[in-house]
């Protein structure tokens, strides 16, 4: 069969490329619009239309974003919250992803009576509503004398964040062949030489999906650091939050969107340094590699 | 240098209570030192639990495995000094040729440069030195062999396993590395155990054969009493290309007879079972054309192999196949007449299956 050039394919190809087109812009406009009205002062903002290129690039807004704007209180910007969120992010996702693939490397890799049945129920984990947990949560950060504080939300992230990272690792290991674990036993390895030297090398690419998946879930997460944070630990969700309801005769609309886009850029540079990882991740299970 | 290894009444059940199911029953070999014994079997035969039992693996239900006189029940694959083949290769595929061979040693905390030099002696008598800084991605499927063979070889352990390490070659390499594998064991001389489901390859390169089947050894022997002397009708057919003919016929005055014609032969021994029913084994090579004989058949099938001639034939008494040389010319449709040798008959009890002896 030799396929002939038809004009129906070509036409399909066009209304894939229309509806992509279509679907960039739903995501991008309301980027677009923050972004302009960000350099915009009050009077242009009020005189100018939602999606008008700015007349210069006002800096003055990011400034005050960062570092003046009211909170309630207190008025240093998002400046301290931001800190807070990244104290509180790269520990968390460190051993929420080291956990989950020790997890995983034994849950795939070293099964025991009843492995399956324990991954069958920590996979509730991944389903269960965390509101359901706000309350026993908070009184087990009590015990741990760890309420309010930056080390409490860390661990509270790493156990939300748990089940997650073990489902991904146990599924990525389950495609590496038993046999290989098997020579290294024969060979002398222990179990964390193993992991060490064998498996984990071999991780890359999911080791980049986790981290990824894990860094945007606990910098993004509102929920958890408006309920288990103290005036000097809160992250910047929360911190975001409190900048654009804390009221003023005027809404320094500006301000606003500079500080939304500063909260929501480590995210964004995260996924774009990373996101060909991402993708690779994400399939290199159905082709093992 | 050279162990023994013994194992002793090992059984394995899996699972517990009325759904066990045994997969291994009673296993009792002697190995000599610098023996090279074959375990062939069908698939499920229980063949690989024995070897990974053997390896620490996986644990016997009951029985010993003895390395060297030393008991190494329960004990870590890591502490029993053994180097294994598996059929996938299992290289560590982030590693490069030279440390995939020198894994082991470097878990041992052999020093570097010493390391080195076993590496590249082993990669020497491989042939594979030019590959050393390879990964394993970069090799052909021969050259894996190899690096997994020099893997286990860098070790210079007490005792090799090998898990069916040819079935993933094509047939060429299959023979090559089969030669290889001879002449590696005959080198270093170190106890071998290898499992295959391939009668070639049992028959080549063991030193004794343990044929199983259900997880029970059927015959352990040498190459030449397996073939020559199988214990069973299951030992009779699993060995041997083409397969062993068994006719069922009876013994009547001693003589057997299949559908009324004498054949002139007769068992050496009356069947167990008190019937005079008996199986004669004959092999294909074994059976032979003669214009007078009094058990005559019909030729169905000619297949030329090139240096032989397989030739079907229908008898009163079922199909047979025999092996002649590649001169012989017979056409299907012809008659013919079959003769065996009283020498080269097989006998087997109809009921037990086993070999009836004199």
């Amino acid at each position: 069969m030799t396929a002939k050039p038809s004009l129906f394919p070509s036409l399909g190809r066009l209304l894939v490329y229309a509806v992509l087109a279509l679907a960039t812009a739903f995501f991008l406009l309301p980027l677009y619009a923050m972004l302009v009205t960000s350099f915009k002062d009050a009077e242009e903002i009020r005189s100018t239309s939602l999606l008008a290129l700015p007349a210069a690039l006002n800096g003055a807004a990011w400034g005050t974003a960062w570092s003046s704007a009211c909170t309630g209180v207190d008025c240093n910007g998002l400046r301290p919250f931001f800190w807070n969120s990244v104290a509180m992010a790269v520990p968390a996702v460190m051993i929420s992803t080291v956990w989950g693939a020790l997890n995983g490397y034994v849950l795939s890799l070293w099964k025991f009576r009843g492995s399956d049945a324990l991954f069958g129920m920590l996979l509730f984990g991944v389903f269960m509503p965390f509101q359901v947990v706000l309350l026993p949560m908070s009184q087990v950060l009590g015990w741990l004398g760890l309420s309010s504080s930056i080390t409490g939300l860390v661990l509270v992230h790493c156990l939300a964040g748990l089940a997650g990272t073990t489902l991904f690792f146990r599924n990525y290991y389950a495609a590496i062949p038993k046999e290989l674990v098997n020579a290294a036993r024969m060979d002398g390895a222990s179990f964390f030489q193993i992991f060490w030297r064998i498996v984990l090398p071999l991780s890359t690419p999911i080791i980049m999906v986790t981290l990824i998946w894990q860094f945007t879930n606990i910098w993004n997460d509102f929920l958890f650091g408006v309920v288990f944070s103290g005036t000097d630990s809160k992250p910047v969700t929360v911190g975001l939050n409190n900048l654009a309801n804390t009221s003023s005769s005027v809404k320094a609309y500006n301000v606003d969107m500079a500080a939304a886009i500063i909260a929501g850029l480590p995210t964004m540079v995260i996924y774009v340094l990373a996101g060909k990882f991402f993708v690779r991740g994400l399939t290199a299970g159905a082709v093992k590699g | 240098m050279a162990s023994s290894l013994d194992i002793a009444g090992i059984n394995k059940r899996f699972g517990k209570g009325d759904k066990s199911v045994e997969v291994l029953r009673k296993i009792d070999i002697h190995v000599a030192p610098g023996e090279f014994l074959i375990l062939v079997g069908p698939s499920g035969c229980g063949k690989s639990t024995l070897l990974n039992i053997i390896a620490g693996l996986d644990e016997p239900t009951e029985g010993e495995i003895r390395i060297g006189g030393k008991n190494v029940v329960g004990m870590p694959p890591r502490d029993r000094d053994i180097a294994m083949v598996f059929q996938s290769y299992a290289l560590y595929p982030t590693l490069s040729v030279a440390d995939n061979i020198g894994f082991a040693l470097e878990m041992r905390k052999m020093p570097k440069p010493e390391r080195q030099k076993r590496i590249d002696e082993v990669a020497a008598m491989l042939q594979i030195s030019h590959l050393l800084d390879r990964r394993p991605s970069q090799l052909s499927g021969g050259q894996r062999q190899r690096v997994a063979m020099g893997r286990a070889l860098a070790r210079q352990p007490q005792l090799f396993l090998f898990d069916e390490p040819l079935s993933n070659l094509d047939a060429k390499l299959r023979v090559e590395m089969r030669a290889e594998i001879k002449r590696l064991h005959q080198a270093s001389g170190i106890t071998s155990v290898y499992v295959t489901h391939d009668q070639v390859e049992a028959m080549t390169l063991g030193s004794r054969i343990a044929v199983m089947k259900g997880g029970v050894v059927q015959q352990l022997g040498t190459p030449d009493e397996i073939y020559n002397r199988p214990a069973n009708t299951y030992v009779a057919t699993f060995i041997g290309s083409p397969t062993m003919n068994l006719l069922r016929g009876a013994v009547t005055g001693g003589q057997f007879g299949i559908q009324g014609a004498a054949l002139n032969l007769a068992p050496p021994s009356p069947p167990q079972s008190g019937s005079n029913e008996v199986l004669l084994g004959v092999r294909p090579e074994h059976l032979v054309m003669q214009e007078t004989a009094p058990w005559r058949g019909r030729v169905s099938v000619v297949e030329p192999t090139g240096p032989d001639t397989y030739v079907m034939v229908d008898t009163a008494a079922g199909s047979v196949t025999l092996r002649t040389d590649a001169q012989t010319r017979v056409q299907p449709g012809d008659a013919v007449g079959l003769a065996v040798e009283p020498a080269n008959a097989h006998w087997f009890d109809a009921k037990s299956e086993d070999r009836l002896t004199g």
